[in-house]
């Protein structure tokens, strides 16, 4: 499996690999369940959950309806504090830019905190093919790398992974990238924990230049705050020279205050925990005390195209907090893998095809990966309405239309592949306009139903792989309502 | 108060005695219930595959047939939370695209007055009671659009409680989704029938002989699901239930 996305195929055949493979569904079964239980009871010990989930959503609509203000006062508040804003359009700005900033150190290595937006641009990839070595110092990151293998979860990247196969990672990769692992390393958790820590520990004191993302940037003080809980972040946030932090540019909040809504919602939804063990806030630089160079990368890389879309637009108040997947039958079966994206899951769902856009297969397979459930909708900490969405992009990919790319508005063509069922979309409202056609289609269906195969051929065969089919009534009931008076004239 | 029979274009077609079920059930209860046969689809299935300007004909078409009448009663949630949560917003997004706000108007008188059928029964009808008899063991699961839709909560809950001889057994992980989700059925067929399976053992391990849901187009997946893996159970709609009687016993 390589490291990273690049020409995935379509969900569904992904997701039908998955669904075979017993060991992996037996771990997400086990892994979601369990967060998703402990979820439930962390928020429902909180009383006014349903006003700081709107609270959160007002906020971030707020902010991204301003978001040209914000991320000005923003860019001020870190300038005067001692830091350097970088503006980046695309994933190949921001890794330019990051690479650069390293190459000035003189460095040739760099420490990773958790990132998703480092792992959306492929920053370690671009780094490396400038001879730049970025370790991942998360403990789930760190299995991911060192197994070449990719993220399928945003909060516990490695979920597809269970110990005795970490165990087998270490063992065999460890050594390559520094400290091997211990000698007779066995599979319990602690044994794990203390060879990563081993690990790691050597590259937290050698590191001198650090790289994160945040999860909230705030744009009145320029504090940006990275809520984890490990210690790792706080190694590497504190201890080398320079500081890299590469946001999204919604991760901006207007006001110190503001996070008194989130650092509520976020740990609860995410780990089911009340607090988060570690919430590092750095404002700038400061004198003998943490990094003496700060620099904030702000990326866009399609979400300024995504604000412009009255529906879709609610993906960008995301936290990335994982609830959706946690939640999602469908994730649960799958795996993160399937979505094609370091965003995997319903939020993934609808944000991969609007931050990358739906050309590619993958891309437009996303917003049909879901039977519309609305679990996802339920636990979401600032109400973003994923099924409205999916929908809203389901209507994109099979209609085309008007959307916003790089800024520009483009007049997208419907996907290939859909003019079948397009088709059939059409004749089927052509049919339901007229009940004399659909009593017609109905008596037809009645008629032949000794006929009817018990396997499908075309489309239909996916239902009856699995399923077996109704059995065709004798008569339709609005025939049965002409024929009995509506029963008054008996029932049968 | 004048009546519609609401009845969806796949229970007309497939489960005709869940449309049965339902005048029965409402006769009894001293409902006059009218079936407008110029009744057809209201859209749903269009509308959650991407094709919403396909869906807009058959919104208006079905204010059209059913503007005349106090309540509209349908024996489905995904079909009642359609009209109740979508059609609202195919007006929006007909507003939104600068066709004016001709839509909202047709659709919105129909909006509050399309009720599910167990709503109309508990709330409508203030009934939980409603004399039926049917004496199994059932397992009861609530389908998505009529749980986090139209939020129906108890209300089917307390209506099978109240039928004599039915024993209400938990069916575990209820509120996780069979899989049906229309067209997704078929564009993801393979993860569609790993949650149906799931659903199905989950509802095999009650030791139920019947799984009651109050939407047919889950339970034709569930059901589907039943027969090929051969678990002797059957899926029944909360209709026939509430409508059985031990003069005219529903199976």
């Amino acid at each position: 499996m390589s490291g990273t996305f690049v020409g995935m195929p379509a969900f569904p055949e992904a997701a039908r690999a998955a669904v075979s493979d017993e060991t992996l569904r037996g771990n997400l079964r086990h892994a979601t369940h369990t967060i998703r239980a402990k979820r439930a009871k962390a928020v429902a010990e909180v009383a006014d959950w349903a006003q700081l989930r709107e609270a959160g959503k007002r906020i971030k609509d707020h902010t991204l309806r301003h978001l040209d203000r914000y991320l000005v006062r923003l860019e001020e508040s870190v300038t005067a504090a001692g830091g350097t804003v970088h503006w980046a359009a695309d994933a190949d700005e921001a890794n330019r830019i990051v690479a650069d900033l390293v190459k000035a150190t003189g460095e040739r290595e760099v420490v990773k905190v958790k990132s998703m937006a480092t792992q959306e641009i492929g920053l370690n990839e671009a780094l490396e093919a400038e001879g730049i070595r970025a370790y991942e110092t998360d403990l789930a990151e760190l299995i991911v790398q060192l197994g070449k293998d990719r993220p399928s979860h945003i909060l516990v990247p490695a979920i597809h992974r269970n110990r005795g196969e970490i165990r087998d990672i270490f063992r065999r990769e460890m050594g390559r990238w520094g400290r091997p692992a211990p000698d007779g390393l066995s599979d319990a958790p602690a044994d794990l924990a203390e060879a990563a820590r081993l690990h790691l520990r050597e590259k937290f004191l050698r590191a001198k230049v650090g790289v994160s993302g945040a999860n909230f940037m705030v744009a009145e003080t320029g504090t940006l705050v990275v809520v984890e809980s490990e210690g790792n972040g706080r190694m590497c946030l504190t201890l080398p020279e320079t500081l890299i932090s590469v946001v999204g540019i919604e991760k901006v909040v207007p006001t110190w205050r503001d996070l008194e809504v989130f650092l509520q919602t976020l740990p609860r939804s995410s780990t089911a925990e009340r607090m988060n063990p570690y919430t590092s806030m750095w404002t700038g630089t400061t004198d003998g005390d943490g990094p003496r160079v700060f620099h904030l990368v702000l990326l866009d890389n399609g979400r300024t195209d995504t604000l412009a879309d009255e529906v879709g637009r609610q993906a960008l108040r995301c936290i990335r907090c994982s609830a959706c997947l946690n939640v999602c039958p469908v994730y649960e079966r799958a795996g993160g893998h399937a979505y094609g994206s370091v965003y995997p899951g319903p939020i993934g769902a609808i944000l991969s095809p609007q931050l990358r856009g739906t050309a590619s297969e993958v891309d437009a397979s996303l917003p049909y990966a879901s039977s519309l459930c609305g679990a996802c909708y339920e636990v979401c900490p600032v109400a973003i309405d994923i099924p409205e969405v999916l929908v809203h992009l389901r209507e994109r990919v099979a209609e085309g239309g008007e959307a916003v790319r790089d800024g520009n508005k483009v007049l997208l063509r419907p996907a290939k592949g859909h003019a079948a069922e397009r088709a059939a979309m059409r004749a089927a409202r052509w049919a339901f306009a007229r009940p004399g056609a659909l009593r017609a289609g109905q008596r037809l269906a009645s008629r032949t139903r000794r006929l009817h195969p018990r396997t499908l051929p075309g489309p239909g065969r996916a239902w009856t792989a699995g399923r077996d089919l109704p059995a065709v009534p004798s008569e339709p009931f609005r025939d049965w309502w002409q024929r009995t008076r509506g029963g008054r004239d008996g029932e049968r | 108060m004048r009546v519609a029979l609401f009845l969806t274009c796949v229970n007309d077609t497939l489960y005709p005695e869940t449309g049965k079920a339902v005048v029965r059930l409402l006769r009894r209860l001293g409902v006059d219930v009218d079936f407008p046969p110029g009744q057809t689809c209201c859209g749903q299935a269009h509308y959650n595959t991407g094709y919403r300007h396909e869906a807009e004909p058959l919104a208006r078409h079905f204010a059209e047939v059913f503007g005349g009448y106090d309540a509209i009663v349908t024996p489905s949630g995904s079909c009642g939370a359609m009209v109740r949560e979508l059609y609202p917003r195919l007006g929006e997004r007909a507003r939104a695209e600068g066709r004016g706000g001709g839509l909202a108007k047709v659709l919105a008188p129909v909006v509050p007055r399309t009720y599910e059928l167990t709503e109309f029964l508990v709330d409508v009808l203030k009934v939980t009671d409603v004399g039926a008899y049917y004496p199994h063991r059932v397992t009861y699961h609530p389908t998505c659009h009529g749980l986090r839709g139209l939020g129906l909560g108890d209300r089917p809950r307390r209506l099978l409680e109240a039928v004599r001889g039915l024993e209400l057994v938990e069916l575990p992980g209820a509120e996780e989704c069979c899989g049906f989700g229309g067209t997704f059925a078929v564009k993801n067929a393979a993860v569609s029938t790993a949650m149906g399976a799931d659903k199905v053992r989950n509802a095999a391990s009650t030791g139920a002989e019947v799984l009651c849901a109050a939407d047919n187009s889950c339970l034709m997946h569930i059901g589907g699901t039943m027969a090929r893996l051969r678990t002797g159970m059957r899926p029944v709609h909360i209709a026939e239930i509430l409508a059985s009687t031990e003069e005219e016993p529903a199976v």
